[in-house]
């Protein structure tokens, strides 16, 4: 794992600058384009946490994104006004009990056994909602209305402004953002770190490893629902493909072509990621063959990501700065 | 007229039981002796079906089709094994994961490239084309009996070959310890081509059989990709034996599954997985 170090820190305080101007600049499209980027930033972090830090593929992390989306349009899609304390907590503990059950049954294995397993359950969620009638099956399933955050009867955000919606998901990342960087700095964050490098010896220590991992497989996949409750309300339509396999794929990408291991990485990563899929269908039809390509690059050249080249680029230049101090 | 529409359901699931495990038996094999975790798989499949379309419709004859369409599945399979595949025997799984992921982008864009996003049907022969008369109004077509025998008699060479024969014997030692078959001597590089090749043959194979009866279409190897993973996962990773108990067991689940829960037909599945699993972490035939 990577310390933030001072660099990094003025790098990303950068980036939150931009992010917080870009609506007065943006146009809508672009508005709204920034504020699903980091909604499904939000959903890679929380893969960021399985994969970089606790070393658990996740194969299917993309359901719980699904799942919190359609918990929202099921249980509140057809009320005239939706409170959303209610029914981002209702959503929020069902999704990590639906987190707690699948990585029950997950955690037991490991390797290729968790891959495969982590991708099966998110399969049979898929054919779940694909296949039922009641909630739309393969059509899938509209919202009427947003949910409407009020404070003793008064209004503090309109999520039906867009402006109000970018920020609104902006004060989430950071917040989510904030939460993991303090969970992993903590004891609890250590011993997940720990796993990751070694698990036995971490069990050696007299660590329960598979209860670590299963927190941790919990907490990401809450906050994978998450992003799915903020996307199921930013575009108030749901469909089965939320929760397909090629989600999940594209997730890791995200994640890997960021640089795991580190929580701004994947938020790079998405950003790359969402705006190459929005800008190369202007080029070819066939623009997923050039995707693919630079899937195999990312592979074969840039393993560690575009957040492991910031390091090092750092490193270079502030090597007096932060010599030493490189977790 | 009830037990013979039953009777039917059960010569169906076991037919689909025997393609998919045309599928799994190569992937667990590259699982057990590459350590290689391949999504790519359902593209052999894919490239099996669209190869079999277009050389069936060029010869205008399904065996002469398949019987060229073999040695060109084989010749894919190896090259995808030096030109991608081997640079990721060293590498941890999830490196594994995306690279095979982005060969499936690339796979499905070339299809469709190549024959376009149509649905295309392939004839069935004239010698086939008949169904056997079971009951006054129930009858089975005699092509899905041809592929299930076809498998039958392929899942009877692979016991030969894997049982009986030199390379078998070297197959076997790797799945069970491969630095050990490393260390003694045998070029690895070579096995792990032989079985790559061969995996992929088998499930192109699978794609060519099924190509008659399913249609051709795009995309159509993603499906059978993840139900052979759970083949996979129930019978026990590097298992052949698992491998074919797991296909026909998936079969069977799946077809008795869509006649009698017709609402939730593909939880069926999936939840049978999860039950094996709940029991027995490893699959029914896995090492621990």
């Amino acid at each position: 794992m990577h310390t933030v170090t001072r660099p990094i820190i003025i790098f990303l305080c950068l980036c939150l600058a931009l992010l917080l101007l870009f609506p007065m600049v943006g146009s809508a499209f672009y508005t709204g384009l920034v504020t699903k980027i980091m909604i499904l930033s939000i959903f890679t972090i929380s893969l960021d946490l399985l994969i970089g830090f606790t070393g658990l593929v996740s194969f299917g992390h993309a359901a719980f994104f699904g799942i919190g989306a359609y918990l929202l349009a099921i249980l509140f899609g057809d009320l005239e006004h939706i409170n959303y304390w209610w029914s981002l907590t209702l959503t929020l503990s069902l999704t990590g009990l639906a987190a707690l059950l699948v990585g029950w049954l997950c955690i037991r294995t490991s390797g290729i056994y968790f891959i495969m397993l982590t991708l099966a359950f998110a399969q049979m969620f898929f054919y779940f909602f694909f296949e039922s009638p009641r909630f739309g099956g393969d059509d899938g399933i509209f919202m009427m209305n947003k949910p409407e955050i009020t404070l003793a009867t008064r209004q503090l955000v309109d999520l039906d402004n867009e402006h109000d919606f970018y920020y609104f998901v902006l004060a989430w990342l950071v917040g989510v953002y904030l939460f993991l960087s303090m969970i992993l700095r903590a004891p609890f964050g250590h011993v997940l770190i720990a796993i990751k490098a070694n698990e036995q010896r971490v069990r050696a220590l007299g660590y329960s490893t598979p209860h670590y991992k299963l927190v941790s497989f919990v907490i990401a996949g809450t906050i994978a629902g998450l992003a799915g409750f903020l996307e199921a309300a930013h575009t108030s339509f749901i469909t089965p493909a939320y929760l397909g396999w090629h989600e999940s794929g594209m997730a890791i990408m995200m994640v890997i072509l960021g640089g795991m291991g580190t929580l701004f990485g994947p938020v790079i990563g998405t950003f790359i990621v969402v705006l190459l899929q929005d800008f190369l269908p202007n080029f070819t039809e066939h623009w997923k063959l050039i995707m693919g390509g630079i899937i195999i690059f990312v592979v074969l050249f840039l393993p560690n990501g575009i957040a492991g080249l910031i390091y090092s680029i750092s490193n270079r230049f502030f090597s007096r700065e932060n010599s030493g101090r490189e977790g | 007229m009830e037990s013979s529409f039953y009777f039917i359901q059960l010569l169906n699931g076991i037919q689909y039981g025997f393609l998919l495990f045309l599928m799994a038996s190569g992937l667990t094999l590259i699982f057990g002796i590459m350590g290689i975790i391949n999504l790519a798989h359902g593209a052999f499949y894919m490239v099996g079906a669209y190869l079999c379309y277009w050389l069936t419709g060029i010869t205008g004859n399904l065996f002469t089709g398949i019987l060229l369409a073999i040695p060109l599945s084989i010749l894919v399979g190896y090259a995808v094994e030096r030109l991608a595949i081997s640079y990721l025997y060293r590498r941890d799984h999830l490196y594994q994961v995306l690279l095979t992921y982005a060969l499936i982008l690339i796979a499905n864009e070339l299809q469709s490239i190549l024959w376009g996003n149509d649905v295309h049907s392939v004839p069935i022969p004239e010698l086939l084309r008949g169904s056997v008369q079971l009951t006054d109004n129930q009858a089975y077509p005699v092509y899905r009996l041809f592929i299930s025998a076809t498998c039958i008699l392929l899942a009877a060479v692979m016991y030969w070959v894997i049982q009986k024969t030199r390379l078998g014997m070297t197959i076997r030692a790797g799945a069970s310890n491969r630095e050990m078959v490393q260390a003694l001597g045998i070029n690895i590089n070579w096995l792990f081509a032989i079985v790559f090749s061969m995996g992929a043959a088998l499930a192109a194979f699978a794609g060519m059989l099924a190509a008659p009866v399913n249609t051709v279409y795009p995309g159509i190897g993603d499906n059978i990709l993840i139900i052979s993973f759970v083949v996979v996962v129930i019978g026990g990773i590097g298992s052949i034996k698992g491998a074919f108990i797991g296909a026909l067991l998936i079969g069977l689940a799946d077809t008795f599954g869509k006649v009698l829960l017709p609402e939730m037909a593909s939880m069926v599945v999936y939840t049978l997985m999860a039950a094996v699993l709940f029991w027995r972490p490893q699959g029914l035939f896995g090492k621990v």
